[in-house]
């Protein structure tokens, strides 16, 4: 098998007390593009900031196409592209004067470093504002100025962290857009930390971070599958007594995940008529669904996606 | 343009572009001087005897071109403690340019930026009643430099660490204000009682501010500094070495606490 482009293995950190990351392993093959879905807190800027070489793991290694990134930072760098959740850009220099900036941190020269700002910023939609001061620019804009300052050293492994964040559907749309010519032209390797269910399902593969545990890894598809065809969510008042008479009534295997009581069951509409009959007016509400990523959350992380991750916050 | 370069032009591009910080670092000096120099005029009698007495105004001088460097120095590294956050720096530190040009490069962009303020305020020698020789100009510079550089960097150690502007403004007025008041700046070092002595001449500003005395009345010896302009120079150069370094090392620590 190829080297991957990120490999993580059995990384654990601590800020302090607090676990932010819990024995994290996983490979990101090289072309892919990898999500890491998981609510605000769940470790994955924690992640980024080992992988990019700004944080070095408490325990465990990491690796960007071999070269670990607490022992051979430089090494990394250079195959790296970063775009932070703030874009990292001067409101009062103008697009090229910040893309020249950046070009000179790694080291290309002027010629080179024209083209490749010209090149980019036609891609990207932007080649009329080049002259134009960031502050002057939309959210959007920025955001594509930020990504085509990621990529001005045509790096193999592109970071993205919380990329679209701020943005309406209609930017975020386009800075999907734009991005798609690289992983198709240039073959590059794009890892997405992000909360957007939207965005972790375009991913080939993603990994499912919880309170600094991979809960899940697998292709979208694999993971909604292997929740079977449907799932059946029930509401009631008191969700967990529910699930606990479902369990000795019907002997159904049933658990509670946020305010819900998830039902598991080869073939959810058949059992409907026995839950009403069983338990009446208890039940608010049943709904059977085609599976989607944020059920797949819920049944590997034990509640919802955007219930807060009981007040965990990240050091600064 | 390398990043060195690259990280100097950054620094000059933005301080031009913001007007604010402009008028702040001239407005401010200017302030000092007026109101401590007028105020001071007519009482305060200089230590220096007979013909060599020098007005207050004129002393006062030199301490406020410290002060716009000082301040002016110090202020530029501001923006590394922002810049945590909104991305610039981690940017800058997930690329592979070495530390040590990142450091550099923010240093001789804020020491520039002191230099061209306290260049600006030296149009209002004619005033001061001060006639320093050309020659006596150039030193002048080269201290400015040297202080400018000095203080940018330690602007960049306390930065480093620092995670709100709120502790950078503690530091500014805690360690920037005393040191710049206890630098023969205000006052002369003679004259006071011991124990502020001691203190004063182990501030290493007292040598900055005693070297720009000294190249203002150059080749002449100034009346009220603190030290002859060699030692003078020798230990502010000496300061700016071991802030420099103790800065590098700083900076090989990750940004994050590990």
């Amino acid at each position: 098998m190829a080297e991957p482009a990120v490999s993580v293995q059995r990384v654990t950190h601590r800020y302090g007390d607090h676990v932010a990351l819990c024995d994290v392993t996983f490979d990101v093959e090289a072309g892919s593009f990898f999500g890491l879905l998981g609510p605000n807190g769940g470790g994955k800027t924690t992640l980024f900031r080992i992988l990019s070489t700004l944080l070095r793991p408490t325990e465990g290694t990491a690796a960007v196409f071999g070269a670990d990134t607490a022992r051979a930072p430089h090494a990394v760098r250079r195959k790296l592209g970063v775009i932070f959740q703030q874009p990292a850009l001067d409101d009062e220099l103008t697009v090229s004067e910040n893309l020249r900036i950046h070009g000179a941190l790694y080291g290309l020269g002027k010629r080179d470093l024209t083209r490749r700002i010209g090149t980019l910023l036609e891609r990207f939609g932007l080649e009329k504002r080049a002259r134009d001061r960031v502050k002057a620019l939309s959210g959007g804009l920025q955001r594509r100025v930020d990504l085509a300052r990621g990529l001005l050293h045509s790096p193999r492994l592109l970071l993205l962290d919380e990329p679209t964040t701020g943005l309406d559907p209609v930017a975020r749309r386009s800075f999907w857009d734009a991005l798609e010519p690289l992983r198709r032209d240039e073959g590059a390797t794009i890892i997405v930390a992000t909360h957007l269910l939207d965005e972790a399902d375009a991913c080939d593969r993603i990994g499912i971070l919880d309170r600094g545990r991979l809960v899940a890894l697998g292709s979208p598809e694999a993971l909604k599958a292997e929740l079977g065809d449907a799932t059946l969510w029930l509401s009631a008042d008191d969700p967990r007594a529910l699930a606990e008479s479902i369990r000795a009534r019907l002997g159904f295997e049933a658990r509670v995940i946020g305010a819900q009581v998830q039902v598991r069951h080869p073939d959810p509409p058949a059992i409907l008529p026995a839950l009403y009959e069983t338990f009446g007016d208890a039940l608010k509400s049943a709904t059977v669904r085609t599976p989607t990523l944020e059920d797949v959350f819920m049944v590997h992380a034990g509640h919802a996606l955007d219930e807060a991750a009981h007040g965990e916050t990240l050091p600064a | 343009m390398t990043a060195l370069t690259a990280l100097w032009k950054r620094e000059i591009i933005k301080f031009v572009r913001d007007r604010s910080r402009i008028i702040g670092a001239l407005g401010q000096p200017l302030g000092f001087w007026l109101l401590l120099g007028f105020g001071f005029q007519g009482t305060f009698r200089m230590p220096s005897n007979g013909d060599a007495a020098v007005g207050y105004m004129e002393f006062l001088f030199p301490g406020v071109i410290a002060m716009v460097l000082l301040f002016t120095a110090l202020f530029s590294t501001i923006s590394i403690v922002e810049e945590r956050k909104s991305g610039f720096l981690q940017a800058a530190l997930v690329a592979p340019t070495s530390r040590l040009s990142l450091v550099l490069g923010a240093t001789l962009g804020g020491a520039t930026l002191a230099l061209l303020q306290a260049a600006l305020f030296l149009f209002l020698l004619p005033l001061s009643g001060l006639h320093p020789t050309p020659l006596g100009l150039v030193i002048l510079v080269g201290v400015c430099a040297l202080i400018g550089i000095s203080f940018t960097a330690l602007g960049v150690l306390f930065a480093w660490r620092m995670e709100t502007t709120r502790g950078f403004h503690a530091v500014m007025n805690l360690v920037l204000l005393p040191m710049w008041l206890l630098s023969g700046a205000v006052f002369p070092l003679t004259g006071v009682p011991a124990p502020l002595r001691w203190v004063m001449t182990l501030n290493p500003v007292t040598y900055g501010v005693s070297a720009l005395r000294q190249s203002l009345y150059w080749p002449a010896s100034a009346p009220d500094a603190s030290a002859p302009l060699g030692l003078s120079i020798a230990v502010s150069a000496v300061f700016a070495a071991l802030i420099l370094y103790l800065t590098a090392r700083a900076v090989r620590r990750p940004l994050f606490g590990d």
